[in-house]
């Protein structure tokens, strides 16, 4: 029963049941489940849900349910940093427009999508809580405010040349 | 003698670079041979002056800013360390009349300590209400609490004494508290800025509640966007835990109270209380229909409280200074204070808390000084995404939540965004659609439909198709929204459209 439900590698699947098993099977924790994969995984495999339903005693469609439900959680891998740009009122009194423009120009990627070299892809957020200085965004948990096109371009030099 | 130097970890400081500026701070200090202490406090609130570096004379603390790198050998050559004066100076940081004009009680601590010290938060009257409390009974905390006049500070504006008198008086073996933290609200940072900055002040809060409706254990639901304030939280609870703060025997009263943190995943409707508490048990944030409230089938169907991170966080204040002082603030049945978030485009941004009562001009003009862009402000949205866009002819109005209420706004959670004549309010209003129909929970079909079909009549309204009879329909629409959505989510997205209709019908394409 254990296999053919999963195509997951080894590692991922070891790593997928000590998560499962440090929140005890229960279905109150299916959030935080969620998070730890994410963050040990950088999305929510498919392959994980029907192990995820086992352990939580939940229908596979619950968990994918919950899954697509939240914008938080992804179901495919991002790129190497994840840009996030405000676009909430605060924000677009500030040029978030504009900005959102001028960055998918620059990176050459619509929204939701990730450059050709995997490393950014670009999300929309609404409200960082960052609104006395807007506009604002985060590149994976950093945040940055006032920004302008000349600062979005910089910032995303200096990560390029990390890369 | 080494000198304090204050460099604030709040977000909006680490985003226009204070980790960048502390850094240098201390290489150069070194480079010159001075003895400097940095302390990573919290935010004063005056984030158009972030990052606000400030240093501790025997005058009182001097303030600089905005401070970046490169402005720091040549604050060192002024002789910043004595508290010259400097280009970026602004004297002394109590005197800044933005900070000094304000009334600052749930915001008392606010940029002068270090967020995740206790004893700081001890030195400066921590814990204090706590104390009081535990020398109550839970009828008597409720009451104080009743008596304060303190409302919801998230928005709706409900008696926090009466939701906790109902989960009081519910009899049941588990009673939990639940802080909503989800702050989801764009042009509001309130609750960011005290779980970063004052974490102590909301877990005394919480904990204070436990003890009066009888709840030993509380969640603080944080929404995922605000990665500080839940590693702030997190620190925070397990010193307060190895302090005897919190957990099985709260101070040798023989209380328990315990805490946990949970980390939202970016939906929105998930700050309406119900949907929170769906989300908690680990399902998708779907609003539950009321009645049974939370305070009586709330958590696991059991008595909870569910409150605003400000309305659990002015509960200390309230235990420690009585409920008459809190009520001496404020006017009419909004009482106390607000902290009032200046956002959008404006020259100084920033927290302002004050007593309810004074006007969105005052507020705009005086504290904000107007537009950044320089421009004429046409519009003012109060209350959040849901909020109404205010025009000039209403600004002269008390802040209070009755008279919002009186011309169809609401103080919600006391975000002001400002917009200037650049803004078109067509475009505004056709967002505030958009917003909802991407957040929507999707269990009514007024919020679900209504949504989509509104950014739709929108478009047809501005590209002139039929637009008078468009009119008509988005008017409907949002009568149908208003009056048969489940939560505010639908009930309320048609304030911001039908205002921006209202009072700026030029931007629709109306003569």
């Amino acid at each position: 029963m254990n296999a053919a439900i999963t195509t997951l590698d080894p590692d991922a699947q070891m790593r997928l049941h000590e998560i499962l098993a440090r929140h005890e099977g229960s279905a109150t924790n299916l959030l935080p489940i969620l998070h730890d994969i994410q963050e040990v995984m950088g999305y929510v495999p498919s392959d994980a849900v029907p192990e995820i339903a086992r352990a939580l005693n939940l229908s596979r469609a619950e968990v994918h349910g919950v899954i697509t439900y939240y914008h938080h959680f992804r179901q495919a891998p991002a790129g190497k940093h994840v840009i996030q740009i405000c676009r909430a009122e605060s924000c677009q009194s500030m040029g978030a427009e504009k900005l959102l423009a001028h960055a998918q120009q620059q990176l050459g990627c619509a929204m939701h999508g990730t450059t050709t070299d995997g490393c950014f892809t670009l999300e929309a957020a609404y409200c960082l809580g960052l609104c006395a200085s807007s506009p604002a965004l985060t590149i994976d948990e950093e945040v940055h405010a006032r920004m302008t096109p000349e600062s979005f371009d910089a910032l995303v030099a200096e990560l390029r040349s990390q890369a | 003698m080494s000198t304090t130097i204050y460099v604030p970890r709040d977000s909006a400081a680490l985003a226009v670079g204070a980790d960048r500026v502390a850094q240098k701070i201390a290489q150069e200090a070194e480079k010159r041979g001075q003895t400097v202490t940095i302390v990573r406090n919290s935010s004063r609130g005056l984030f158009w002056l972030e990052p606000l570096i400030e240093i501790a004379t025997p005058a009182g603390r001097v303030a600089y800013g905005p401070v970046t790198p490169a402005d720091v050998a040549s604050l060192f050559d002024a002789g910043m360390l004595e508290g010259s004066a400097h280009a970026l100076g602004h004297g002394l940081t109590e005197e800044i009349p933005y900070l000094k004009n304000q009334e600052r009680l749930t915001f008392a601590r606010m940029g002068i300590t270090d967020p995740v010290s206790l004893d700081d938060y001890e030195n400066h009257q921590g814990f204090e209400g706590l104390r009081k409390a535990l020398g109550m009974s839970a009828v008597e905390i409720v009451k104080e609490v009743l008596d304060s006049g303190l409302r919801g500070r998230g928005g709706a504006a409900f008696p926090a004494g009466i939701k906790w008198k109902t989960v009081l008086n519910t009899p049941a073996n588990q009673k939990y508290i639940v802080c909503n933290a989800d702050e989801g609200d764009s042009g509001t940072f309130s609750d960011r800025m005290t779980m970063e900055g004052d974490p102590f002040m909301l877990i005394e809060g919480m904990t204070i509640a436990g003890l009066a409706v009888g709840a030993t254990q509380g969640f603080i639901y944080v929404r995922s966007e605000y990665p500080h304030a839940i590693a702030a939280l997190n620190q925070a609870i397990a010193i307060a835990e190895l302090a005897g703060y919190l957990g099985n025997n709260i101070l040798d009263s023989g209380k328990a109270f315990s805490l946990q943190v949970r980390k939202a995943a970016g939906s929105y409707v998930c700050g309406e209380e119900t949907a929170l508490l769906e989300s908690i048990e680990g399902r998708r944030g779907i609003v539950r229909a009321k009645p049974p409230l939370p305070a009586i089938e709330g958590l696991f169907g059991l008595p909870t409280v569910i409150n605003n991170v400000i309305t659990l966080a002015s509960v200390p204040i309230i235990l420690a200074k009585g409920a008459a002082a809190y009520k001496s603030y404020g006017m009419g049945r909004s009482l106390g204070t607000l902290p009032f978030q200046l956002a959008g485009n404006i020259k100084q941004g920033g927290l302002v808390e004050k007593a309810f009562g004074l006007t969105l001009r005052e507020l705009v003009f005086e504290f904000g000084g107007g537009s950044r862009s320089g421009r004429p402000i046409k519009a003012i949205q109060v209350g959040g995404p849901l909020g109404t866009y205010i025009p000039e002819s209403q600004w002269d109005l008390p802040l209070d939540y009755e008279a919002y209420l009186a011309i169809g706004g609401t103080l919600g959670h006391g975000g002001v965004v400002v917009h200037d004549d650049t803004a078109n309010m067509s475009v505004l209003a056709r967002y505030a659609m958009e917003f909802c129909a991407l957040e929507s929970c999707g269990k009514c079909t007024p919020c679900r439909i209504g949504s989509t079909r509104g950014v739709e009549v929108i478009d047809k309204i501005t590209s002139n198709t039929n637009r008078e009879q468009q009119i008509v329909l988005l008017r409907d629409l949002c009568n149908t929204m208003t009056y048969g959505s489940l939560c505010a989510m639908g009930g309320m997205t048609p304030n911001p459209v039908l205002s921006a209709l209202n009072h700026f019908p030029e931007d629709f394409g109306i003569a």
